[in-house]
């Protein structure tokens, strides 16, 4: 039978102010656009009713504050990218902090401690990695043993005690800033630009998203959809073991806690940057906005005075939104 | 296992042959010892009825599967592929029946997907997606009526599209082998013509076609040799001389042993 004859062109889309005006009719543009569509309207609803918000000294302790999750979502949106998830890059980052402590109580100077606490990271990711891609092991499960594993390794190596920290280049890292702008947020950013170039504009990135898309697809054309598997994971871990250290020097000790947060908003903010779980469509900016969406939320909560309390719940409303709009997401 | 020989054939015209190939997933027995060849220069055809096992053999030729047992020759010697790089890298390319496109991908990205042009030095190299898809769009451009543009998402194409993605990917390289499952199986009158004329243009200039159809009638214009499937073994092969779809219906369901 002739079913394709009558095909039609297909049209190449163009942004212009007028097409977003005519998109924005559609849900799927909200779902499209929803981290930063939620972050100005945050930003809009918090600056009215307080005006604390928008001042210098709160965006740049706000830029501060969101500098870790935003290292952790762009970790977390390369894992979700290929379809996996990392329920155990918190864990790895307690774990990561708690090696660089131990490391550098023993002496070992800054900089080589935050590379055992980065190798000590990375181990966690390598261990996922080859769980899920040579063992077979369901990402949710294996990183979920992992993450009670880094737990546990924290405790045991910490004796489930803070490690406190003296170092100069940590207080460094806290305290140095251009403009209003501190280092943690423009190490993140920098993070966020290299994440951004290697996945849109590398071999690496693509096999990613083309894992993600279709692994038996990928493996057909020649991809190693196992090799790609294990370096998300350890580019998770590793990025994990970074924001080990800004913890660390927001702290002022390496602490054996469990972080669950970090973890729950690390997912939330790629969901919020518009990437399905599902995998195939890579997003980099997007989770970034969302992060800064989650760090502005309990930011503007705090300030008004909001207990700590309802912030979960605040969270969890906006990431269960944010999930219901994708479902509008054009494919 | 009787051993099928043409009664032409010349052992040094034997691009490929399969011998053997044994593949079982589990209780399933796809393939139960088949065995094929492919000459120099002309299209080799494999027919079979739906499940009969012709789409394993084409997986287990371009390296997805590892054959159980048997063994592959490509000029003469054995090889054994373990990945479809192994394959690709011995000039073996092949139109899955599944087309194996990535939907979230460009035209261009799945064009390239394992053999990226990249632009650089050391270890900063960045994909030259300039070159790439304009290669892509002359690569499509001699098959498809109703050209994508490449850099449109393959989730967006028509059904035949996609297959006019697929089969220019797998023509375009220059590689000795072509292997094409059920290629014109979604595509409208002038797109078939459009890829058997690929398919000829391909035999003329030396490439060895394997083309799995359930259309007898293409199977007839189009190749010289005809390998029958039938529950995972190769029954039969003719020329495609010496037979008609008469006896190629006999030769499928079983009616006429081979
Ligand atoms: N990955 C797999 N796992 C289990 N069974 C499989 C797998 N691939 C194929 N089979 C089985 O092997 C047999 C042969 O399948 P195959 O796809 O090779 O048939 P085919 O000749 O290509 O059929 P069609 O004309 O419908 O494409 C079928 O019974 C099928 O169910
Ligand atoms: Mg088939």
């Amino acid at each position: 039978m002739n079913t394709s004859t009558t095909t039609t062109a297909i049209s190449v889309e163009r942004t212009t102010p007028a097409s977003v005006l005519r998109d924005a009719r559609h849900l799927s543009f909200w779902a499209e656009h929803a981290a930063p569509i939620g972050l100005v309207a945050l930003v809009i609803v918090f600056s009215l009713l307080t005006p604390s918000f928008l001042t210098l000294g709160n965006v740049s302790a706000m830029l501060a504050a969101a500098a870790i999750l935003v290292i952790l979502a762009v970790a977390q949106s390369y894992v979700i990218t290929t379809g996996g998830i990392d329920l155990s890059i918190s864990a790895t980052m307690t774990f990561g902090a708690i090696c660089f402590g131990i490391a550098f109580t023993a002496g070992l100077g800054f900089w080589l401690s935050a590379l055992v606490g980065i190798v000590g990271a990375a181990l966690i990711g390598l261990i996922n990695g080859l769980l899920i891609a040579k063992g077979k092991v369901t990402d949710f499960i294996a990183t979920l043993g992992t993450l009670s594993v880094a737990t546990g390794l924290a405790l045991i190596f910490s004796n489930g005690r803070p490690i406190s920290v003296l170092s100069p280049e940590l207080l460094q890292l806290t305290t140095g800033r251009i403009g209003i702008v501190g280092y943690p947020f423009i190490l993140a950013v920098i993070i966020g630009v290299i994440a951004w170039v290697v996945m849109f504009r590398t071999r690496f990135g693509l096999h990613v998203q083309a894992v993600g898309g279709s692994e038996e697809a990928a493996v057909a054309n020649g991809l190693s959809a196992k090799r790609v598997r294990i370096a998300v994971y350890l580019i998770s871990a590793v990025l994990a073991g970074v924001a080990a250290l800004l913890l660390v020097a927001r702290v002022g000790a390496a602490e054996p806690a469990i972080n669950t947060s970090y973890l729950l908003n690390s997912i939330a903010a790629v969901v919020l940057g518009g990437v399905s779980l599902t995998g195939g469509k890579a997003k980099i900016v997007g989770p970034i906005l969302g992060a800064l969406l989650l760090t502005a939320l309990s930011n503007g909560l705090t300030l008004l005075g909001v207990s700590q309390f309802y912030q979960p719940l605040a969270v969890g409303l906006v990431v269960v939104l944010a999930a219901l709009l994708t479902r509008f997401q054009k494919r | 296992m009787t051993t099928i020989t043409s009664p032409t054939a010349l052992d040094t015209d034997l691009v490929l042959s399969a011998e053997g190939i044994v593949k079982n997933f589990g209780n399933v027995h796809a393939l139960r010892g088949a065995s094929i060849s492919m000459r120099r220069g002309e299209v080799t055809a494999l027919i079979g009825d739906n499940g009969a096992g012709k789409s394993t053999l084409v997986r287990c030729l371009s390296g997805i599967h590892h054959p159980d047992a048997g063994t592959i020759r490509i000029n003469g010697s054995d090889v054994d592929f373990h990945t479809p790089l192994d394959a690709r890298n011995a000039g073996v390319e092949t139109v899955q029946q599944n087309l194996a496109l990535i939907e979230d991908l460009s035209v261009w990205q799945n064009f390239f997907l394992g053999r990226e042009q990249t632009r650089g030095f050391g270890p900063f190299r960045f994909l030259d997606s300039r070159a790439m898809r304009s290669k892509a769009d002359e690569m499509l451009g001699g098959l498809a009526v109703n050209v994508p543009p490449v850099t449109s998402k393959v989730r967006r194409l028509s059904g035949g599209q996609r297959q006019a993605v697929a089969i220019a990917r797998a023509a375009g390289w220059g590689s000795p082998i072509v292997i094409m499952d059920e290629p014109t199986a979604a595509l409208g009158v002038q797109e078939t013509a459009r890829v058997e004329s690929v398919i000829k243009r391909l035999q003329d200039s030396g490439v060895a076609v394997l083309l799995i159809s359930h259309n007898f009638d293409q199977v007839l214009r189009l190749s010289q040799q005809v390998w029958v499937m039938r529950a995972g073994n190769a029954v039969a092969g003719r020329r495609a001389v010496d037979t008609d779809g008469d006896e190629l219906v006999a030769l499928i369901t079983g009616a006429k042993a081979a």
